[in-house]
């Protein structure tokens, strides 16, 4: 056995520090670019708007974009298993309408958010069991999906149903104050909490192990005796729960459904996802990159909103910045290809 | 790995009685048996389409068998999936390493076994864990990089790595040495020995015979999907072991051993000279010219940098320095297109990767390359359906249907209609990457008997293998290539096997000692 | 008999039969075709009309498919080749002059072709996903189409511009002309010359087709700025429909109709072999499907519901999987359950 030491320890030769931890932690450097990219915007608009960056600011980008956020998680879980989840925002919206009009006819909330969860969890196990078990592919399947949803949604009622449920508008019109301007609402909160059990789940369970594993190499994963099928179908049933929840926080942000509701909202999450550095081939990301991510895409539209232009630029924007992230992204990959 | 003493001493760690898997239109296994001990290294031999990747997959639970059993350290098993195989204890390692490249080293170590506690996984003691296994076959890594930083030689150690974190008590290591270079070999080997003293049992799969008999202790051979034997290795002779796999003894290989003394005259241009060609982290510059009717071997270790070599020589890498001279003048050959306007052909090494286009017919495959050639004016019908069937003849091609789809074709075949589609370019230049690798024996006499011929003809032949005695036989003279540079040219008329193992391995080598 | 079922157009021909079938079963009146002033009506007729865009939009994402690839963003281009056409129209104040028209039909055209350009770049040159890289489009497109109209829906009057999508020529919407002319002037460039088997060549293993010599990267570029040409006429077309440049209305959804039609036309999303009279009967047969959903009395907007139900079905017919799984339901017990393909490759 000494020979096989002498001859691979060579591989350990990984010599100074920084190289070991570029060498350990290369997977972190789309989230450090994107953290990098909200830095330079916050900078860039302080210097440009003078007073730009105050507490108030930053608590209405998280209270505007909690229901991104918690779509952004789900959606982190199916891109990590090399899929992609279309249905996002027509379920969001289709869970929206259908609680709005249940709490109309006088169900208790305690009822109609779970119940909102469990549809869209539902919808995703649909979308997770054609993905697994007829082979359809994740952007066809989940296309399906959205037809669904969004049709479902006008079935509901083809017009605006306002919300008057105490328990739900509470979640928006809470504002814990903690001095300075600094708030949070119950929105945020959960949206925060989606992000760290979401975090959580891949990072410490052999389900979110096996997550990246499954978008790593399928084929492998399925020879290392790993449970595929269950991994990925869950993963569709996280997003599609994801987007339930976003439908309860959507309804309560809003104070109201609307069949149109979310219409492109699942661009808004991929772009959001991959700005925060999860590789659409699946295996590597992460869901604190995704929340950079979608911190990103609120920042743009604010400095957008300070600017006064058109809020057409905002999608221009958006899609410029994914360009520029999948074009460094795809030179990273490159290089490091070459090196091996 | 411990194992009670009723299983070191039962006889039989697999018995495999009996099995027949039918795949439509074709018995693809008929009545196969396999025994395998604890404390031994099988062999299984056999051509390609002998049943052994079949065999292998009914072992691992990829595929129910339709008749015949299956006993597992005395119990009869069915498996469901590569799950339950390994949870019997059967754990595989394939040739094109099935780990995540993405994930760390300890974590595909011990993905589905990590340690856990209260309800998460404990990463500090996983990767603990995941170091000890790795020492246990003496690697030593750093198990937070990611997999895919390693050499596929670690890559696969890894995986055995991995399959004893399962406890497995069999092993199979399906074509394990073929992307390993000399020295990953030996390591591979010594892992393997290692196993084998603590009562696993190895089941070996390869295309190298002197590896075979290196390590094995026993040898099963099958043809077409039948048994031929299960033999112990030291009543085997290279001569015999060929002659069970193939049913016949193999006379054309020899007849061709007078190739390489066949006279070059190099006093004319060359077809292709490479002056100072090279090619930034891939090769350094090298001079190589080849002459009308001459084969030129490029001998050395995988990643040595012979594959690159050719590559650059074709214009599938785009040289950064010195330059390449057709018939005399300086070219430019940024893509593959520019080689193959100046008449260079490459068949490149990965034949399913970058050779084959599985879903077309046999037919479209070999037109492919003039049909690029012309652009969108399409190759006439009546053209095409002469110029096929004639190579179909000429090379033997089977089956000898031009409407099948390459993907259904035996590797042998696959790679004979490759070398169709360059010789309907009529190239200058043909360049051989490997075009023996993993096809049956009678193939490969095919394909070097060819080569020979075209090159009798006047064609010039760059031709690149693993299989030295392959190089040594063919051509005429050899340039050998060692950490991505070229160390020496040599004239096979004057060394052999051995001769050539010594100068890839110490030329050059002594001034840096 | 065997061979007919065989046939890879069997199954959408007998779908979009089905549904004819269907339709004229429950209103004879579907298959009546009325003669007007030398003009054909009825419902059929208004089929090979309003099918006009899907289809130039449709056959671009053939080619596209066949190279592996998708292109998300046809329904921002069709806006933005709109806005384009229509900005120019109303800018120039002269809606009937035919050099005016001729500028906003060629700018039209010229930017469906940048966007297909850009998009061919983005892929064919830096190598980004197909997926992503037209999804930057698909997200900004629309955005820039509101920049050239300004934030508004451009509105004209000028007939000529009117009749490309309303017009009648020989009795038959012009529209119709429109698409046979698409249809065979692709049908002409993909198969009378080898730019057809090149391009599933490049589908199939596009690193073994630039070793092989074929010029994988133009060939990929073309599909793109194909595609992005084609939805620029598509777009054009929906500006005459309705004569507005509407940019968050135009081609909505239009990219997964196309992707639809496509999949049911029997072309796979894999990449590879395509079959251009595939998709023909694709986009006739989602035309005849929303056809079917208007006439069913169903609210417009809830006709994705049919949608997803169409979706399902087909790509579960599709489903190696799910045949089996009837087959077994069918009595024909099947103990194994191993992947055929990996099968048939062994099994040679």
């Amino acid at each position: 056995m000494t020979s096989t030491q002498t001859v691979l320890t060579g591989e350990l030769r990984a010599v100074t520090r920084p190289h070991r931890f570029m060498a350990r932690h290369a997977s972190w450097i789309p989230v450090f670019a994107a953290v990098g990219i909200l830095v330079a915007m916050v900078v860039g608009a302080q210097l440009y708007f003078g007073k730009f960056l105050t507490p108030r600011l930053v608590s209405s980008i998280l209270l505007d974009n909690s229901y991104l956020l918690i779509l952004a998680v789900g959606m982190t879980f199916v891109i990590l298993t090399g899929g992609i989840d279309l249905s996002v925002g027509a379920v969001m919206s289709f869970t929206g309408m259908m609680g709005a009009s249940l709490l109309r006819q006088g169900l208790p909330s305690s009822v109609v958010a779970p119940t909102m969860l469990a549809t869209g969890a539902l919808i995703g196990l649909g979308v997770g069991v054609l993905v697994q078990y007829f082979d359809v592919q994740p952007f066809i399947a989940s296309l399906a999906g959205m037809f669904l949803a969004r049709g479902l949604g006008f079935v509901v009622s083809l017009n605006s149903i306002k919300v008057t449920d105490r328990p739900i508008l509470w979640l928006q019109g809470t504002r814990l104050q903690a001095g300075s301007g600094w708030y949070i609402t119950p929105t945020g909160i959960i949206a925060l909490l989606v992000v760290l059990v979401g975090a959580g789940l891949l990072a410490y369970t052999r389900f979110g192990r096996t997550v990246y594993a499954v978008g790593g190499n399928e084929q492998s994963a399925r020879l290392m005796g790993l449970p595929v099928a269950r991994t990925k179908l869950l993963a569709y049933v996280v997003s599609g729960t994801c987007a339930g929840l976003a439908g309860v926080i959507f309804t309560a942000y809003t104070g109201a459904a609307y069949p149109l509701n979310g219409i492109g909202t699942e661009l808004d999450t991929i772009a959001a996802v991959v700005i925060g550095g999860t590789l659409l081939t699946g295996g590597s990301g992460f869901v604190v990159g995704s929340m950079i991510g979608v911190f990103v895409y609120g920042m743009i539209k604010t400095i957008i909103n300070f600017l006064g232009v058109d809020q057409s630029w905002t999608r221009i924007t958006i899609g410029a910045l994914l360009l520029l992230f999948v074009v460094v992204q795809r030179l990273i990959v490159a290089r490091s290809a070459r090196r091996r | 790995m411990s194992l009670t003493d009723e299983e070191m001493t039962s006889d039989a760690l697999v018995a495999m009685r009996g099995i027949t898997i039918q795949f439509p239109g074709v018995k693809a296994l008929d009545d196969v048996d396999l025994t395998l001990r604890g404390g031994e290294i099988h062999a299984l031999m056999g051509e390609n389409g002998a049943g052994k990747s079949t065999l292998i997959k009914a072992l691992t639970g990829e595929y129910a068998v339709d008749a015949g059993s299956i006993a597992v350290a005395g119990e009869q098993r069915v498996f469901h999936g590569t799950a339950d195989a390994q949870q019997a204890g059967v754990s595989t390692v394939y040739q094109e390493v099935n780990l995540c490249a993405n994930l760390s080293v300890g974590e595909n170590v011990m993905l589905g076994h990590e340690v856990r506690r209260a309800g998460r996984i404990d990463w500090r003691a996983t990767h603990r864990a995941a170091v000890g296994h790795l020492q246990n076959l003496g690697l030593r890594l750093d198990t937070r990089t990611a997999l895919g930083s390693h050499s596929i030689a670690v890559q696969q150690l890894v995986a055995i790595s991995r399959a004893m974190v399962t406890e497995a008590k069999v092993l199979v290591l399906d074509e394990p040495t073929s992307s390993l270079d000399r020295g990953e070999v030996q390591q591979l080997f010594a892992v393997m020995r290692d196993l084998r003293s603590r009562g696993v049992a190895v089941l070996f799969v390869t295309h190298f015979l002197d590896q075979v008999f290196e390590i094995s202790d026993r040898c099963t051979v099958l043809r077409n999907g039948r048994l031929v034997g299960d033999y112990p290795i030291d009543e085997l002779s290279p001569g015999r072991l060929v002659s069970l796999m193939l049913g016949r003894e193999l006379e054309d290989l020899a007849a061709l051993s007078g190739a390489s003394d066949r006279p070059v005259d190099r006093s004319g241009t060359p077809v292709v000279r490479m002056k100072g060609a090279g090619r930034k982290g891939l090769i350094e510059p090298a001079d190589v010219d080849v002459y009308p009717g001459e084969v030129v071997g490029i001998a050395g270790l995988l990643g040595s940098g012979r594959t690159e070599l050719a590559r650059v020589l074709a214009g599938a890498e785009h040289a950064d320095s010195g330059q390449i001279e057709v018939a005399g003048k300086a070219v430019r050959l940024n893509t593959p297109r520019h080689g193959i306007d100046h008449g260079i052909a490459y068949s490149p090494e990965d034949r399913r990767a970058e050779g084959i286009l599985g879903d077309l017919t046999v037919a479209e495959n070999i037109v492919l390359g003039i049909q690029a050639r012309r652009g969108w004016r399409k190759v006439r019908r009546s053209e095409q359906d002469a110029l096929v069937s004639e190579y179909i003849a000429a090379l033997g091609i089977r089956p000898a249907n031009p409407h099948v789809l390459i993907r259904n074709l035996s590797g042998g075949n696959q790679q004979k209609v490759l070398l169709a589609r360059w010789l309907a370019t009529a190239p200058a230049l043909l360049i051989l990457d490997e075009p023996t690798r993993g096809i049956d024996v009678g193939a490969k006499a095919d394909i070097q008997s060819k080569v020979a011929e075209l090159s009798e003809q006047g064609l010039s032949v760059v031709f690149i293998s693993s299989e030295l005695e392959e190089v040594l036989r063919l051509s005429q003279r050899i340039v050998v290539m060692r950490e991505h540079r070229k160390i020496g040219e040599l004239a096979s008329s004057e060394t052999d096997v051995d001769g050539l193992i010594d100068f890839i391995a110490h030329e050059g080598r002594e001034g840096a000692a | 008999m065997n061979a007919v079922m065989k046939h890879r157009l069997f199954w959408p021909v007998v779908v979009l039969l089905a549904l004819i079938l269907v339709n004229t079963l429950s209103r004879p009146s579907f298959v009546s075709i009325t003669v007007q002033d030398g003009r054909l009506y009825g419902s059929l007729i208004d089929i090979l009309r309003n099918s006009a865009p899907l289809m130039l939009v449709a056959l671009g994402m053939t080619l596209v498919i066949a190279t592996r690839g998708i292109d998300l963003s046809v329904g921002a281009v069709m806006a933005v080749s709109g806005a384009v056409a229509l900005q120019i129209i109303q800018d120039s104040g002269d809606a009937a002059n035919p050099s005016v028209l001729a500028v906003a039909i060629g700018a039209g055209l010229l930017a469906g072709l940048a966007c297909g350009l850009w998009n061919g770049f983005l892929i064919a040159v830096l190598g980004i996903q197909p997926i992503i890289a037209t999804l930057v489009l698909m997200l900004a497109g629309r955005g820039i189409a509101l920049l050239i109209t300004r934030g508004f829906i451009t509105t004209i009057n000028s007939d000529p511009y009117k009749f490309m999508a309303q017009g009648y020529v020989v009795g038959l919407p012009f529209a119709f002309y429109v698409s046979l002319a698409a249809i065979a002037i692709v049908a002409v460039i993909e198969r009378r010359t080898a730019l057809g088997v090149l391009t599933e060549a490049v589908g199939i293993n596009p690193e073994a087709s630039r070793l092989a010599g074929v010029r994988a990267r133009g060939i990929i570029w073309g599909a793109y700025a194909a595609s992005g040409l084609l939805a620029g006429f598509a777009g054009l077309l929906y500006s005459s429909n309705i004569m507005a440049a509407d940019a968050n209305a135009a081609g909505l959804y239009i990219e997964l109709d196309a992707i639809l039609a496509v999949v049911l036309g029997g072309t796979s999303l894999a990449g590879g072999t395509f079959s251009l009279a595939g998709t023909v009967v694709g986009v006739f047969t989602i035309q005849t499907l929303k056809s079917t959903i208007t006439f069913l009395g169903v609210p417009p907007a809830v006709t994705p519901v049919f949608m997803a139900a169409v979706v399902v079905l087909v790509v579960l017919i599709q489903s190696s999987r799910f045949r089996r799984w009837v087959g077994r339901l069918g009595g024909r017990l099947s103990v194994r359950s191993a992947q055929p393909v990996e099968r048939t490759e062994v099994a040679s």
